[in-house]
């Protein structure tokens, strides 16, 4: 990672403008999105959308020259090409002809992605920014921290310094006063230019309308007053039927916003009358700078899909901390990062990949339902593959997948942490490690795994048989975790198998690209496993849980490794996470509860794989009711912790602040436990709140997984 | 109807808009005028009306309606729109659920009063409200004008501190009026 990439981002996590307005922002949004969203079917309408957007992202050409023939049959004029500099060309020959002086333009991404305003203006031509955010960061001299808001990172103070330095002094830092400033001197601007740019939200093919969604009313100005118009449009933009316009415009203002709609939507479909009643030259340029061949990648043709609604950045728990311009470019967020490494090059895209932290929260909303994390999954594939592993990276992982060898080590590691290791925490590591211990204390390495006091136990006999996937965090340091669920399962008459040659699911390898070595885990794990006849295997950790239901058969598809894709799909078939497992067991009567049990108030924190991979996240709440407790539901439960495996590692500047957050939350519900199924939240939010007590007073919340809640509750 | 237009007065109010109905195109008008005065149009720049030519007016006065309310002018252009208060035009559809007025804006005074003046009063027939997007979208085709607007609520902005704040480019007050046609009067017209 470079230094100046680092930089940025903590400059971001402290700039306490930034997070407060993305915060409050994205707090509200998740409501508000929800609200605008009543009465229609999400999920109908995003089926819809993903069809019929990726229908023309497969038909590109055809739908171009459809356009092209539609809309020149009505007088306008379009020039479609690959090349941003033939773009900059064509406007500036343009002006040039018609001796343009000043340009207005309405907000256009696409015009951002080529940098037109540099061009024109080195040009002498004078191009004002009318939507009011675009028009300060253009005073400002920055690029947009956000696709629909691009200001959002500045405070009401900053503009009026920015107005008082770039336009006009005495202006005090009142909104209502700053937007009526602003529209008196854009005003000036709309009338005297010659030319107007717009973008466009949607192209229909079939009848070449440009469809422009705004809410300023500056897009209407734009095309009105001056005499000439250029619409810029992504050819991502292209739909076949002017009744593809329902969807995209149903859905859009709805995830932008949470409006139902804009207040304004034009739909452009030739040229119209000048104020003086000529007519109007209308130009609309079919910008491609690597779409189609985008959208000929079997990958990521499905990032054509998108429609530029930035919810992908609004329910982000990583844009809300470090906001648009850690990016460093012009698109933002997780889509914004897959759009950098195509249409800037795949190198712009090598830092800024590793903020995500794979949660999840953007496949939930997506309108064009684009898995946003597994296209930047792939992206950090083919980087790792473009410029191999780092050494350490190697070094580490093949001590990870010897198990014999990571024992021996994780056993000395037991040893050394004696003189740090304060009950059964690591609050403070020596040296250059000490970074991972700053913002939360490490749990102590057990004192024997779980795979040597797994056969302590004395199981009962039982004619049915189940796998037990413990995963590094429970074999390791949370070996009472899979003690407790053998007990479980026995009281269900089910013995549990504890395969010795299972190894590390190979999550941390896939998130960090490394395929080659997540493809050997995955074979090692499958031979395991699958070595014996059981009716289940269980994990109780659902990264885990996922890598094995669903990551291996991806990984091996990704590699070309398809001969190890019907062993993995028949593993797959047989993995549950604990509590999906333990749900199925008490609806079949064979675990019951204990009788009228009062345990107490208790709230339940989401873990991200759980709940938006395995779809669990009623299971565990209904046991945890039936054994007695009450659940008070905390804000944002099923928002990430900050681990992310070894994220909180890479990314300890940020993974802190995401942990402040969930612990707030958590203290505020004022229950004294909190209850997770994942062992990885629990070393995350454990070690947090051990932090915080181990400092000045703290209420003392205590972190449990749910298996250890309900095993004394079942008879 | 009454039950779409209750969800359409809703859905406009929610977004700052003003919506009134009337059971006659006379009482409309007598609404507009009497607007036009309290909003103190008189014959000075930026105290203009503008109003755009549409089926409402056809078969009125127009002199006579100048002539009794000083400042208010049917002859649109960009200067007069430039610095008029107010501007008036007839939309050609409403829709419920989202609170939206549509029409064919290619006239370029259309847009004009629509855009300029820091009031917009758009009159409406009562009978071209339709329930959503989609029964809209069914009605009207973009091979039959080159320019369709949507207009829902007055201009908006949330670009400074996400503070919602009404009127930055467009008009900061939006005034709807619907008018009931008699059945002669549909009969007429369609």
């Amino acid at each position: 990672m470079e230094t100046k990439f680092r930089e940025s981002i903590a400059k971001a996590v402290h700039d306490p403008n930034l997070t407060g307005a993305l915060g409050r922002f994205s707090e509200a949004y998740r409501t508000s999105r929800q609200k605008a969203y009543e009465g229609y079917d999400f999920e109908a309408l995003r089926t819809q959308i993903a069809q019929r957007k990726s229908y023309a992202a497969a038909h590109l050409d055809e739908l171009a020259e459809l356009f092209t023939r539609s809309a020149e049959a009505r007088g306008t004029k379009v020039f479609r090409t690959n090349d941003p500099a033939k773009v900059r060309e064509y406007i500036l020959n343009l002006a040039r002809a018609n001796g343009v002086k000043s340009v207005v333009k309405s907000k256009s991404m696409a015009s951002e992605e080529i940098h037109l305003n540099q061009h024109l203006e080195a040009a002498g031509i004078e191009v004002g920014e009318t939507d009011l955010g675009e028009w300060i960061i253009q005073l400002a001299g920055q690029t947009p921290s956000h696709m629909v808001m691009p200001a959002i990172h500045m405070t009401k103070e900053e503009v009026a310094t920015i107005f008082n330095e770039q336009v006009e002094e005495g202006q005090k830092p009142d909104i209502p006063k700053l937007v009526k400033f602003a529209r008196g001197k854009l005003r000036t601007k709309f009338l005297k230019a010659e030319m107007g740019i717009t973008g466009a939200n949607i192209a229909v093919a079939e009848t070449g309308t440009i469809v422009i969604v705004t809410n300023e009313g500056n897009a209407r100005l734009v095309t009105t007053l001056p005499k000439i118009h250029v619409a810029i449009v992504g050819i991502e933009k292209l739909m076949e039927k002017f009744d593809d316009v329902v969807p995209v415009l149903t859905a859009l203002p709805k995830s932008a916003t949470a409006q139902l709609l804009t207040s304004y939507v034009s739909m452009i479909s030739g040229p119209v009358p000048n104020t003086d009643g000529t007519p109007k030259q209308l130009h609309i340029i079919l910008m491609d700078n690597r779409r189609t061949e985008m959208s000929q990648d079997p990958k990521f043709k499905q990032a054509m899909q998108c429609i530029r609604c930035a919810s992908c950045l609004n329910v982000c728990p990583v844009f809300r901390l470090v906001g648009g311009h850690v990016f460093g470019k012009v698109y933002t967020g997780g889509i914004g990062t897959i759009l950098t490494a195509w249409f800037d090059a795949l190198k712009a895209a090598d830092d800024i990949q590793s903020l995500c932290i794979q949660c999840g929260n953007c496949t939930e909303v997506c309108p064009g339902k684009i898995d946003i994390p597994g296209l930047i999954l792939e992206l950090r594939r083919r980087l790792a593959v473009e410029k191999g592993q780092p050494l350490v990276q190697k070094a580490i992982f093949s001590v990870v997948n010897n198990r014999k060898l990571f024992h021996t080590m994780l056993r000395a590691a037991y040893v050394m942490q004696k003189p740090v290791q304060k009950g059964s925490f690591i609050r403070h590591l020596p040296f250059f490690l000490s970074d991972m211990t700053e913002f939360r204390s490490l749990p102590a390495i057990a004192e024997a795994p779980l795979r040597d006091t797994i056969k302590k136990i004395k199981q009962p006999a039982c004619e049915e048989k189940i796998a037990f996937y413990a995963g590094c965090l429970i074999d390791f340091a949370y070996p009472e975790m899979g003690e407790s669920l053998v007990k479980i399962m026995n009281k269900a008459g089910i013995e549990v198998l504890f395969p010795e040659g299972q190894t590390c699911c190979g999550a941390p390898a896939r998130y960090s690209g490394a395929y080659e070595t997540a493809a050997q885990n995955a074979s090692d794990n499958i031979n395991a496993l699958l070595a014996k006849d059981v009716s289940y295997v269980v994990s109780a950790c659902p990264t885990c849980t996922v890598t094995l239901k669903h990551d291996f058969i991806s990984t091996f598809e990704s590699l070309g490794q398809t001969d190890a894709v019907p062993r993995a799909r028949q593993l797959a078939d047989k993995v549950i996470d604990f509590s999906s497992l333990v749900k199925k067991l008490v609806d079949a009567g064979r675990l019951q509860f204990k009788e009228g049990q009062k345990l107490g108030k208790i709230t339940y924190h989401d873990s991200c794989h759980l709940k938006r991979t395995l779809h669990a996240s009623q299971e565990p709440r209904e046991l945890l009711t039936k054994a007695g407790y009450e659940i008070t539901e905390m804000f944002e439960a099923d928002m990430c912790c900050g681990m992310g495996g070894s994220y909180s590692l890479k990314l300890p500047e940020i993974s802190a602040p995401i942990l402040e957050r969930k612990l707030v939350n958590i203290k505020k519900t004022g229950a004294p436990l909190v209850v997770m199924d994942c062992p990885g939240c629990v070393m995350q939010i454990r070690g947090g709140l051990d932090k915080q007590n181990s400092g000045i007073q703290g209420q003392h919340v205590e972190v449990q997984h749910t298996v250890q809640r309900l095993v004394d509750q079942l008879k | 109807m009454d039950a779409v237009f209750e969800t359409f007065k809703l859905r406009a109010e929610a977004v700052s808009a003003e919506v009134h109905r009337f059971p006659h195109k006379k009482e409309a008008l007598d609404f507009v005028l009497s607007y036009l005065n309290g909003a103190g149009v008189s014959a000075a720049p930026q105290s203009y009306a503008v109003w755009a030519s549409c089926p409402f007016l056809e078969g009125m006065d127009r002199e006579k309606i100048s002539a009794g309310m000083p400042g208010l002018v049917f002859d649109v252009n960009r200067e007069v729109s430039a610095v008029a208060k107010v501007g008036i035009s007839q939309l050609d559809w409403a829709i419920a659920n989202t609170g939206t007025l549509v029409q064919d804006a290619a006239p370029v005074d259309q847009r004009l009063v629509s855009t300029l003046p820091s009031i917009h009063i758009a009159l409406v027939r009562s009978d071209r409200l339709v329930p959503d997007l989609p029964s809209l979208l069914a009605k009207i085709r973009p091979e039959r004008t080159n320019y369709i607007s949507f207009i829902t609520g007055p201009s908006r902005t949330a670009d400074i501190e996400r503070v919602l704040t009404i009127g930055v480019h467009g008009p900061e007050k939006l005034v709807i009026v619907f008018f009931d046609l008699s059945s002669d009067e549909l009969e007429s017209v369609n």
